[in-house]
């Protein structure tokens, strides 16, 4: 590794690589009661979030779309995350995590998540790494329009 | 169809000549990024300055600065010298017949949309068709959407093939009696297509249409002759030609400009104002209301000095070479797909890697000091039209070197090693 660059091994860890290859939660949803668009304009990502909510619960999780490693692996890790937890738990996580990835890490066990971190080092690919989330918030508030990380 | 007559020879100078080296001369390169040797890979976006560039602007703030064409004081008439000659330099370096051809703008797209605006809604009725490809960059799409919005004529596309050159033939079957309009990129900026503009030019004006070219990504890399071209139009950006940033020429052959009405009205476009008329300057400051960029057009003016005393053939031939060397060396590498494999191209080295996306492809690349551009480079119907979100893609400029490609093939190969997709 390139001592003078951020550390490529803390964005490229080996649960990213393993999301990207083998995206969890990687369909359409056919009962799905909500649905949302994301896109990132400037690289192309683009991807779609079902989600099926009882009870304020998030039931069901899932994504198709196509996008660069960090925004796969992301899309991927947030089905495993939120699955089977409260929307309001949901959001907050949301909230968290993109603090996680801009500023100082707060106070909570972010699992799997944490992976994802070392993004804060490459502060052009932030964008990557929240646009499923972003587009999961949409889905959940109803949102029409496509949620855009640019 | 034969190539334009501006077109530098390719493969035949690099015996001749030793390869360029400029570097020097280009104070930003001398900064290690990321620890590394800066490789500049991503001239097509923009290109860096020239300590001639550099110290011309600051010479001009230093020196000369003062508002032109409104002062009886030295240092106004003075300036105003000095932007007069720079539009001068701009007339020569592009063989316009006049000066008064060149109008300065804020770059490319202010350029275009000048032309959409003044021109195009005087011109245009409901039926007319503008005849675009399907290679242009955004700048010269939306503004021509939006003049069809405004008028009711319609946006016409002629595609292109696998390869990324234009369908020549279904270009001509576009070309008919309600073509008013013909608006095309010189060099495509995503796959470094060179169009044969001087050829369609022909054609469109055999067809009673009005040119523009988009030369944005043309006049850096190779002579571009307006005469010979025979357009009416010819736009391009000064920060892509080793200028400032904020400085752009519209040329416009001067029958067409003379019949234009004014497209933003202020000082210095007018002769007289009163409450109930106006009336216009003559061209080119009737399309340059308002104080223009002044120490960016003497900027420019430095820039095109400094290029002509290499000599564009020279940069051709040095640029042409090494887009050869990198072709070869990238398109060597297991598992890259070169995007954009046109007969006719120019700087730009569009590829895939098996694997590996681009975006994630560029971040490894910076990681070594390699810059290149990750995306659809402002050109996502060309991207859709090959089926690809978008490409990495590697632009070469007159300081670029061997040893920046043999960094970008190292780099792409670390990159794979990361992933673990190297073939």
């Amino acid at each position: 590794m390139n001592p003078g660059a951020p550390d490529l091994r803390e964005l490229y860890q080996e649960v990213i690589f393993d999301h990207n290859r083998k995206p969890r939660n990687y369909r359409p949803m056919a009962d799905a009661n909500r649905h949302a668009d994301g896109h990132n304009p400037l690289c192309g990502d683009q991807l779609t979030v079902y989600l099926h909510i009882e009870d304020e619960i998030v039931r069901d999780v899932s994504f198709v779309g196509q996008g660069c490693a960090i925004s796969t692996a992301s899309a991927s890790l947030m089905t495993e995350a939120v699955k089977g937890k409260p929307v309001a738990e949901v959001e907050a996580l949301f909230q968290d995590f993109h603090t996680l990835l801009t500023s100082t890490a707060p106070e909570r066990d972010f699992g799997k998540l944490a992976a994802l971190s070392g993004v804060r080092e490459f502060p052009a690919r932030v964008k990557c790494a929240t646009l499923a989330w972003h587009t999961l918030h949409n889905a959940i508030i109803g949102a029409q329009d496509p949620a855009r990380t640019e | 169809m034969s190539e334009t007559v501006t077109t530098a020879p390719r493969r035949k100078i690099d015996a001749e000549l030793p390869a360029l080296d400029l570097a020097s001369d280009f104070p930003i390169l001398a900064r290690p990024v990321n620890g590394r040797r800066l490789a500049y890979l991503d001239n097509g976006a923009t290109t860096q300055k020239p300590d001639a560039v550099i110290d011309a602007e600051s010479r001009f703030y230093r020196e000369s600065n003062a508002n032109i064409h409104r002062g009886v004081h030295w240092l106004s008439q003075h300036a105003t010298e000095l932007y007069d000659d720079a539009r001068v330099t701009v007339q020569q370096f592009i063989n316009a017949a006049h000066a008064e051809e060149i109008v300065f703008t804020r770059g490319t797209t202010e350029s275009i949309n000048l032309v959409a605006q003044s021109w195009g809604r005087a011109e245009l009725r409901a039926g007319d068709e503008i005849l675009i490809t399907a290679m242009e960059h955004h700048s010269n799409i939306v503004p021509w959407q939006l003049l069809c919005q405004q008028t009711g004529a319609i946006l016409k596309v002629a595609p292109v093939n696998d390869a990324g050159e234009l369908d020549l033939e279904a270009f001509d079957a576009l070309l008919n009696d309600n073509t008013q309009l013909v608006a095309i990129s010189h060099v495509s900026n995503a796959l470094g297509s060179i169009n044969p503009v001087a050829a369609l030019c022909a054609r469109a004006r055999a067809a009673g249409a009005v040119v523009l070219v988009d030369g944005a990504q043309a006049v850096a890399h190779q002579a571009v002759d307006v005469q010979a071209l025979d357009c009416d139009f010819y736009a391009f950006s000064g920060h892509k030609l080793y200028g400032p940033t904020g400085i752009g020429v519209l040329y416009g052959r001067r029958s067409v400009l003379k019949s234009m009405p004014p497209w933003q009205g202020g000082g210095d476009m007018i002769v007289t104002v009163a409450f109930d008329r106006s009336t216009y300057a003559d061209v080119p400051q009737r399309f340059e209301a308002g104080t223009p960029n002044i120490a960016g057009a003497i900027g420019l003016a430095a820039a095109i000095d400094y290029l002509s005393e290499i000599g564009m053939a020279r940069i051709a031939a040095h640029e042409n070479a090494l887009l050869d060397y990198a072709t070869a060396a990238v398109g060597a590498i297991g598992g890259v797909k070169l995007i954009g494999t046109a007969q006719h191209k120019a700087s730009i080295l569009s590829f895939l890697v098996d694997g590996i996306h681009p975006h994630d492809l560029g971040t490894i690349l910076d990681t070594e000091g390699v810059a290149i551009r990750a995306g659809h480079h402002c050109a996502m119907p060309l991207m859709t039209r090959l089926g690809i979100p978008g490409t990495a893609r590697a632009s070469l400029a007159l300081y670029n070197t061997r040893a920046d490609i043999d960094a970008l093939v190292a780099a792409i190969h670390k990159a794979q090693d990361i992933f673990g997709v190297r073939a």
